[in-house]
């Protein structure tokens, strides 16, 4: 078996060489007043609730007359699914007591609009499917959502990476908790209009990932249309390698957590077609593949291993399944920290129910487990050979039946590699089972709304107001001579506009605005200097330096007086400006290097300390770059010997 | 077959598949002034419009894309849907109960037409007891459909019908009987058959679903299977309506069949009992009797099937300022009986009482029943009252006005005679009337009040 690599320690070829592909499913909520098929308002979540409901979910056919596999999986899991409900939030249509309202005009227009954004392909009439979640995220078992556009693509350095589709759709609920066969929902995100963007498996690295949900992040944010905040935003990764299958992982709340699943993922299907060739090359096939189990509760009834002499106390049952031919392949490393077992644990714990862990114990591991005398016991009880491994599950009776036909289902898969499935992140940047990867059979359509046409003046309307995007603003203002990453900060900056104005309207220089608009006015913002903010004061002060000839360094100190709590008028705060005539400047200037105390520093930072002070004291008077080279030319010039030097 | 080919596409866009040769199920690749899209071809809704043609992208998802943007269309074979609920032969066993499911319509098990974008639904035993496998742990199920209507279509001759296949299922030796029903006029139904089906020995349950059974949080199965249970093992020999209690999959509602009304449009905890309480609570373990005046099931088979029915019978909505010509046209046109929905103790305006008058002088007979849903009718405590009951207008008691509609509709079909009719109407056949209204029979909780919030947030609703 290969040596587990870093993140670090693997390149792009070495992505390339296991086949490395990765695209992105992005799920943003839309910022709109209601939720997206009721008049529900959007507020923040909260942990308060009025009321609880109880439902199950059992699977129904798709139109094309079949079952979903994921909807089988849940079914077998049996959850009784608990929705908390706050009155606030919630109304009948969310807890499926009501029918659809009509769909909210406001979201389909946002949606259409970053649809166009991405350069998809817009459809003529939409139509509202129904897609089965049987989780119970949904009270209704599925959820509401439609395709606006297909086939887009947004540029990635000199590449582009092509967008799949774009769909509108209504947010899930959030989970609160999931214990045996109980799962607890909270309501008030659900039915938050929320659009999906769907790439191309186009990325070849787990950096190429992040990068490209960045790029996705800054280009919906650029309309102002969407929700910012935790949960607001979250990320489906699908990873495939050469040989494996495209696994989803949900749910990844932060950009930055993608590159280390995504790697994780990557080498996770190499290691599963690791054992899958190991298998081959022990002849196991589907048709030879065989187990066996029995149940062995009186075998162990006085072992000392703790969670199965506590499962049998409580009158659990405990089984072992005989996997024949598989000897250490559950010992096999598929994970940092992690070997094959945890993945026939995962589908323990997620699909049995059997969610106190450890869940299963193997003769692969035998360590801490059962005593060796037990381990012999158990081998030979349950017929175990040489060349098997004896798996050992407990749990009540039901739960166990589930328990033993899901690890003979996972061994068996394990022979065609990698399983379709979604898996969920975890916080250490590896994986774990969350479900079975559903297919095209989960979407119905939704008989209660009917189609919604999208003529060509609605699409003119929605592109006559598009903003413009990130990248091409962002080639715009380096065009005006901003600095690359000045030209990228401000293009996703939310002052944006507000920079595009004050260039056009006064003479100074676009990269003096610049710094000015990302990095001195926040910074004043910090400091809580800016009480009364607002862009119309700030362009108005700006204007008014600018019609009266006053340099570009003046603006920090002219706007902290306009807009800070002096509220002074714009006019006033710029004939009050007393300009230093630059003879007067420099001595004054002089005066004050000569007048400060200076600590033992060496030349450079020296140099800057000097300048900090110098440029504090003579704000509004000299930029900070002239300042640093007056301090330059004082220290060279031999001027103001310190006493501290 | 071109009908099929074409299914629900008309207009515009019926030319454009023709003039591209392609039809429903083939797969295609469309070039649009939107760009290219690819897919399968569905059947049209007949309700939507004729503009668009309505395509599977290979993702699950459907769209739309206008004809008049089409400018090519390449195909790729055909790809047709095989609609099917898995079916497997329902399981006999002899030491469990027969029961027999008649369909009336409504959606307990149901399958997409594409023809209307609706439901339509699959029945089978074995259809059933592919998609609420459970069924086959209560009993041995068999069905009969009598009839594929939604509930707004059941009248006269469906209840008839229905009235009568009960009568020959209990003659046949069926433990219990349980009728699929769409749930919007579920409460007619089952007032019209504890009149006409009488002294059952059996249970006779209605059912139905208010979320169709195509979604995975249906209360289809669970209602299928409460009734079910009711039907084979409960000791209740009434006509019933099973549904929901509350709108958490919990338990259901046994509610007498004269009793018993939908009170909302849509949540699933939607009928309730009317001015008293109801019969019992069942869910997948017990059945909790909730009074002790439930007729117990019997070995015999002596039932009593009367079906007559007159139906020049109407029901009058009162409302103010209401004008003589509504009765008038009833009158003109023919009707035999009118049940008033008066308002507060049985009222209507002065305005209506020569026409009042004009309907006794004619021979109709007419009832007054109460908008007000709980509560009796009382004609004396008012001056108007007396009047109107001079000028022929019986009070029904506390009969709901649905009950006393076709409770007359009933009585007309056996007899003209108003001395006769004023017998049957007043003479309580299945729990239609009671003698008295328990204090728990009116109980409607107002959210926001402190004691009653507290009371939702202690129990699941």
């Amino acid at each position: 078996m290969s040596e587990y690599r870093t993140i670090d320690e693997m390149t792009l070829e070495d992505y390339q060489a296991i086949g490395l592909r990765s695209g992105l499913e992005i799920h943003q909520q839309l910022d709109t007043q209601k939720k997206l098929f009721c008049r529900c308002p959007v507020r923040p979540y909260s942990d308060h609730f009025d009321a609880e409901i109880l439902r199950h979910m059992r699977p129904t056919l798709s139109e094309l007359g079949e079952y979903d596999g994921t909807a089988l999986m849940e079914f077998k899991t049996k959850k009784n699914i608990v929705y908390q409900i706050n009155k606030e939030t919630v109304c009948t249509y969310e807890m499926d007591d009501t029918p659809p309202f009509e769909l909210n005009r406001q979201a389909l227009d946002i949606a259409l609009e970053i649809t166009m954004l991405l350069g998809c392909k817009l459809v003529s009439e939409v139509h509202i499917a129904r897609k089965q979640y049987l989780d119970g995220s949904i009270p209704t078992g599925f959820q509401r959502t439609t395709i606006l556009g297909v086939d887009g693509s947004i540029p990635y350095g000199d590449r582009t990476i092509g967008i799949i589709q774009l769909g509108l759709e209504e947010d899930a609920c959030r989970e609160i908790t999931d214990k045996g066969h109980d799962r607890v929902y909270r309501t008030d995100r659900l039915g938050i209009p929320l659009i999906e963007t769907v790439t191309c498996p186009d990325m070849r690295t787990p950096r190429e990932v992040a990068d490209v949900a960045q790029i996705i992040r800054r280009l919906t944010r650029s309309t102002g249309k969407v929700r910012t905040g935790i949960g607001r935003t979250r990320q489906d990764v699908n990873v495939s390698v050469e040989g494996g299958r495209r696994v989803e992982i949900k749910g990844v709340p932060r950009i930055k957590q993608i590159p280390l699943l995504v790697h994780n993922e990557a080498l996770r299907q190499v290691a599963l077609l690791e054992i899958m060739r190991e298998l081959a090359s022990r002849q196991i096939t589907g048709e030879s593949f065989r187990y066996e189990t029995r149940e062995i509760t009186d075998l162990l009834r006085s072992t000392q291993y703790y969670p199965v002499a506590t499962a049998i106390k409580c009158g659990l049952e405990v089984h072992a399944v005989v996997l024949r031919g598989y000897r250490r392949i559950l010992s096999r490393k598929t994970q940092p920290e992690t070997t094959f077992a945890r993945e026939i644990s995962d589908r323990v714990r997620v699909i049995a129910c059997l969610d106190t862990l450890p869940n299963i114990a193997h003769s692969d591991g035998e360590g801490e487990t059962f005593s060796s005398a037990e381990w012999t016991k158990i081998k030979k009880h349950s017929g175990m050979g040489e060349k098997d491994v004896v798996v050992v599950v407990w749990g009540g009776p039901d739960d166990a039946r589930t328990a033993v036909r899901e690890i003979a289902i996972r061994a068996k898969e394990a022979l065609e590699g990698v399983p379709d499935e979604t898996r969920q992140a975890l916080p250490d940047g590896t994986n774990g089972f969350e479900r079975i990867l559903p297919g095209p059979n989960r979407m119905y359509p939704d008989t209660d709304l009917p189609p919604i046409a999208i003529t060509e003046e609605h699409i003119e309307r929605v592109r006559a107001g598009l903003p413009e995007r990130p990248w091409e603003r962002r080639a715009r203002y380096e065009k005006l001579g901003l600095h690359p990453v000045m030209a990228g900060r401000l293009s996703i900056s939310p002052l944006k506009d507000l920079f595009d104005t004050a260039v056009e309207r006064t003479s100074y220089d676009p990269a003096s605005i610049a710094s000015l608009l990302l990095d001195r006015l926040p910074r004043l913002v910090r400091r809580g200097a800016l009480p009364g903010w607002s862009g119309e004061r700030c362009i108005d002060t700006i204007a008014a330096a600018s019609g009266a000839g006053l340099p570009p360094e003046v603006l920090e100190v002219l706007i902290e007086r306009t807009c800070g709590p002096e509220g002074a008028a714009a006019g006033e705060a710029v004939s009050s400006w007393k300009v230093l005539e630059s003879g007067e400047l420099e001595r004054r200037m002089t005066r004050f290097l000569r007048s400060i105390e200076m600590p033992g520093l060496d030349e450079s930072r020296l140099r800057r300390y000097l300048t900090g002070r110098l440029a504090g004291e003579f704000r509004g008077h000299i930029s900070d770059r002239d300042a640093s080279a007056f301090v330059g030319a004082h220290l060279a010039g031999g001027g103001a010997p310190g006493k501290g030097r | 077959m071109s009908s099929d080919l074409y299914k629900g596409y008309r207009g515009p866009a019926l030319e454009a598949l023709k003039r591209f040769g392609v039809g429903v199920w083939y797969d295609v690749e469309i070039d649009s002034t939107r760009g290219t899209f690819q897919g399968i071809i569905l059947p049209r809704s007949e309700t939507a419009d004729d503009e668009h043609i309505v395509l599977k992208l290979h993702n699950g998802y459907n769209v739309g894309l206008a004809v008049g943007t089409i400018e090519a269309v390449a195909e790729h074979g055909r790809r047709e849907a095989h609609y099917k609920i898995p079916e497997k032969a329902f399981p006999f066993d002899p030491a469990k109960p027969n029961v027999k499911l008649l369909g009336t319509g409504g959606t307990i098990a149901s399958r997409l037409d594409y023809r209307t974008g609706a439901v339509i639904p699959a029945f089978t035993p074995g259809e059933l007891y592919g998609s609420v496998p459970e069924l086959a742990d209560i009993c041995n199920l068999d069905t009969e459909k009598l009839y594929g209507v939604f509930s707004e279509n059941m009248g006269p001759e469906q209840w008839r019908g229905t009235a009568e296949a009960i009568g020959r299922e209990i003659a046949g030796g069926i433990d219990g009987i349980v009728i699929g029903h769409g749930t919007d006029t579920m409460h007619h139904t089952a007032a019209i058959l504890s009149f006409m089906v009488q002294n059952s020995p059996v249970p006779i349950v209605m059912v139905g679903s208010q979320r169709s059974s195509d979604r995975p949080s249906s209360d289809a199965a669970l209602n299928l299977i409460h009734a079910t249970r009711t039907a084979a093992h409960s000791d209740f020999a009434e006509v019933m309506v099973c549904m929901f209690g509350p709108t958490s999959d919990q338990y259901g509602l046994l509610h007498r069949g004269t009793r018993v009304r939908k009170m909302h449009s849509s949540y699933r905890s939607t009928f309730r009992t009317i001015g008293d309480i109801p019969l019992a609570m069942v869910d997948r373990e017990r059945f909790i009797p909730l009074r002790d005046d439930i007729k117990p099931r019997r070995r015999d088979r002596d039932v009593t099937v009367n079906t007559s029915f007159d139906d020049r019978v109407s029901i009058v909505y009162y409302y103010p300022n209401m004008k003589p010509d509504i009765i008038d046209s009833l009158i003109d046109n023919g009707y035999k009986g009118i049940v008033i929905a008066g308002t507060g103790l049985g009222h209507v305006n002065k305005p209506l009482y020569p026409s009042l008058k004009r309907a006794r002088d004619e021979g109709i007979h007419v009832y007054m029943t109460v908008q007000t849903l709980w509560g009796y009718v009382q004609m004396y405590v008012y001056d108007t009252g007396r009047d109107m009951m001079d000028l022929g207008v019986i009070p029904g008691q506390n009969m709901l006005p649905e009950v006393a509609y076709v409770k007359l509709g009933w009585a007309l079909g056996q007899t003209g005679d108003a001395e006769e009719v004023r017998r049957i109407m007043l003479t309580p056949i299945a729990g239609e009337i009671t003698e008295r209204e328990p204090h728990n029979g009116y109980l409607i909780y107002q959210g926001g009040i402190p004691e009653v919030e507290e009371f939702i947030s202690r129990f699941k609703k």
